[in-house]
């Protein structure tokens, strides 16, 4: 054992991109090296990689839908990841938003949210 | 040829579009509610698709998709409109706005889904004030009603469902105080214990348990322990000051009206016993989706559910050569648990494991002869191993032969 293995932090998560859940073991060396252990595909390595770097998620809510017969809230997600640390500023923008029908799946309902160029799209179609 | 679905879901979208593309005449889907989609219009989390679809969706676009082939291939739908009886000649009778109906389909598949346990099933002491909820009612509350649940939660269950509402109170600005599991091990996937409680501090609380709930209007409080071999431990208990209580406990398929066509209910799956077809016992009655066992993706669910569409209008009644199977030691549920001999194709055997085990053979065995053997890294309880069998050891089965699946560490 060298001593520079102390000098490495090791880090485990869980890789979130598909259901297997691969446990990933990931160090990174004094020189900003990053080793990733575990997972089965090239995705995980990737997400591993961003998850040290710059952790991001996703995020999906719902937003006040109007004029509909039968749906009083729509389902909206935001089309790329947005940093973990701002997921609850993100939620608080959506909350604000309303949207009439009729809107499809995709339709931006709020765009460049809190100029993170990222969009909130509907992941619903409601036509009445 | 005419295909009756019964339910809306996901199982029966794919059934009734795979039926139709197989060529049946006439396929009508029966659907309970004001819109098609079962569970999924309230599951607004992404996570679906992936193996189904080739991509990320969340529920409300897969069922979005799977609604769209339905409308292309000129399925029938009737909403509002529930089978309130099933006769074993395949007579159903369907409460619609417009009147009772009946219909008396060459093939039926129930694609009905499953039911929550309730508060009820698992006999949680103390008060019964408001503020409990399954994990589903209180999903649909939110995401479908736009309503505020609670604002001090605890959850009791760590299932799927219940990670995945902990983690959308807590976005919808609730604090979630815990998830109690009662077993040693996390009941859902391992990446939403992650993205829905290490992401959000959430404490999950493994071989613990709710032990009282206390409160008169509200729920006040819950009383939550450590268990050891199915006891509480004296001394571990601790109040959780939370308005909130939701359950995650646990499916059971929606068995009634399967029930009442005279298919007897096997105890570890609450259904009826099908082939690799998803055929019971009864010619042309097929089961399939969470109706069947309880599914952890949504994507298998869909697929499963086109081969009992495709299979319905193909065959006409079901081969005699039957093999049995049976859940063996270590193994929890298997699907199918009937093997139809002599088909051109060779079929998979679902099944889940009564505990986690890192490294593991699986072994299909007729009495003391092992027929085919598997081995499988990372077995969970939470998820649905998949054990393709190879045309050999297809072909050696023998009809009335009573094959068990067990699992055997190194």
């Amino acid at each position: 054992m060298s001593e520079k293995t102390d000098q490495k932090s090791a880090l485990e998560f869980t890789c979130i991109v598909c259901p297997v859940g691969c446990t990933l073991n990931v160090t990174v060396s004094e020189g900003n090296q990053i080793r990733v252990l575990g997972n089965r595909c090239p995705k995980g390595a990737e997400y591993a990689l961003t998850e040290v770097t710059n952790p991001q998620r996703y995020v999906q809510s719902t937003v006040v839908l109007m004029g509909s017969k039968t749906e009083r809230r729509l389902p909206v997600k935001t089309d790329k990841p947005v940093p973990k640390d701002r997921i609850f500023e993100v939620v608080n923008e959506i909350r604000k938003v309303k949207v009439n029908v009729p809107v499809k799946v995709g339709d931006v309902v709020l765009e460049n949210v809190l100029g993170l160029g990222v969009n909130v799209v509907a992941t619903r179609t409601v036509e009445e | 040829m005419f295909v009756a679905v019964v339910g809306g879901g996901p199982a029966g979208m794919a059934a009734a579009v795979s039926a139709k593309r197989a060529g049946a005449d006439r396929v009508v889907i029966i659907e309970r509610a004001e819109r098609l989609g079962g569970v999924l219009p309230q599951c607004i989390h992404s996570g679906f698709g992936v193996n189904y679809y080739g991509e990320d969706l969340t529920g409300p676009e897969f069922a979005e998709r799977l609604r769209a082939d339905v409308k292309a291939s000129s399925v029938e739908v009737w909403l509002n409109a529930m089978v309130i009886e099933a006769r074993p000649d395949k007579t159903l009778i369907i409460s619609t706005p417009h009147g009772i109906s009946f219909v008396k389909p060459d093939a039926v598949i129930f694609a009905v889904g499953a039911r929550e346990r309730p508060r009820g099933a698992i006999a949680i002491p103390g008060a019964r004030p408001a503020g409990v909820y399954t994990a589903g009612t209180a999903q649909y509350m939110i995401n479908i009603q736009g309503f505020e649940v609670g604002k001090e939660v605890f959850v009791l269950g760590s299932g799927d469902i219940g990670l995945i509402t902990a983690r959308r109170m807590a976005l919808e600005g609730a604090k979630v105080h815990g998830v109690a599991e009662l077993m040693p091990f996390p009941g859902g996937l391992a990446r939403n214990v992650q993205q829905c409680l290490k992401d959000f501090n959430i404490p999950l609380l493994l071989s613990h348990t709710v032990t009282e709930v206390l409160g008169s209007e509200r729920v006040e409080a819950v009383k939550v322990a450590q268990v050891e071999n199915g006891k509480t431990v004296p001394g571990t208990e601790k109040v959780f000051p939370v308005d909130t209580l939701v359950l995650s406990v646990g499916l059971l398929p929606e068995a009634e009206l399967i029930r009442q066509m005279g298919l007897p209910i096997l105890p570890y799956t609450g259904s009826a016993a099908v082939d690799q077809f998803f055929q019971t016992d009864l010619p042309g009655v097929y089961v399939v989706g969470n109706g069947v066992g309880i599914w952890d993706l949504v994507d298998n669910v869909a697929m499963s559910a086109s081969v009992a569409g495709s299979h319905a209008v193909k065959y006409e009644g079901r081969s005699s050569d039957l093999a049995e199977v049976l859940p063996g030691v270590g193994v929890r549920v298997v699907i199918p648990q009937r093997l139809s001999l002599g088909e051109s194709d060779v079929p998979r055997i679902w099944f889940r494991v009564a505990c986690p085990i890192p490294v593991g053979v699986a072994l299909l065995t007729r009495g003391e002869e092992v027929i085919a053997r598997k081995g499988f890294a990372g077995l969970k309880p939470a998820e649905m191993a998949e054990f393709p069998l190879k045309e050999e050891q297809y072909r050696a089965i023998r009809p009335g032969d009573k094959l068990h699946l067990r699992v055997q560490q190194p």
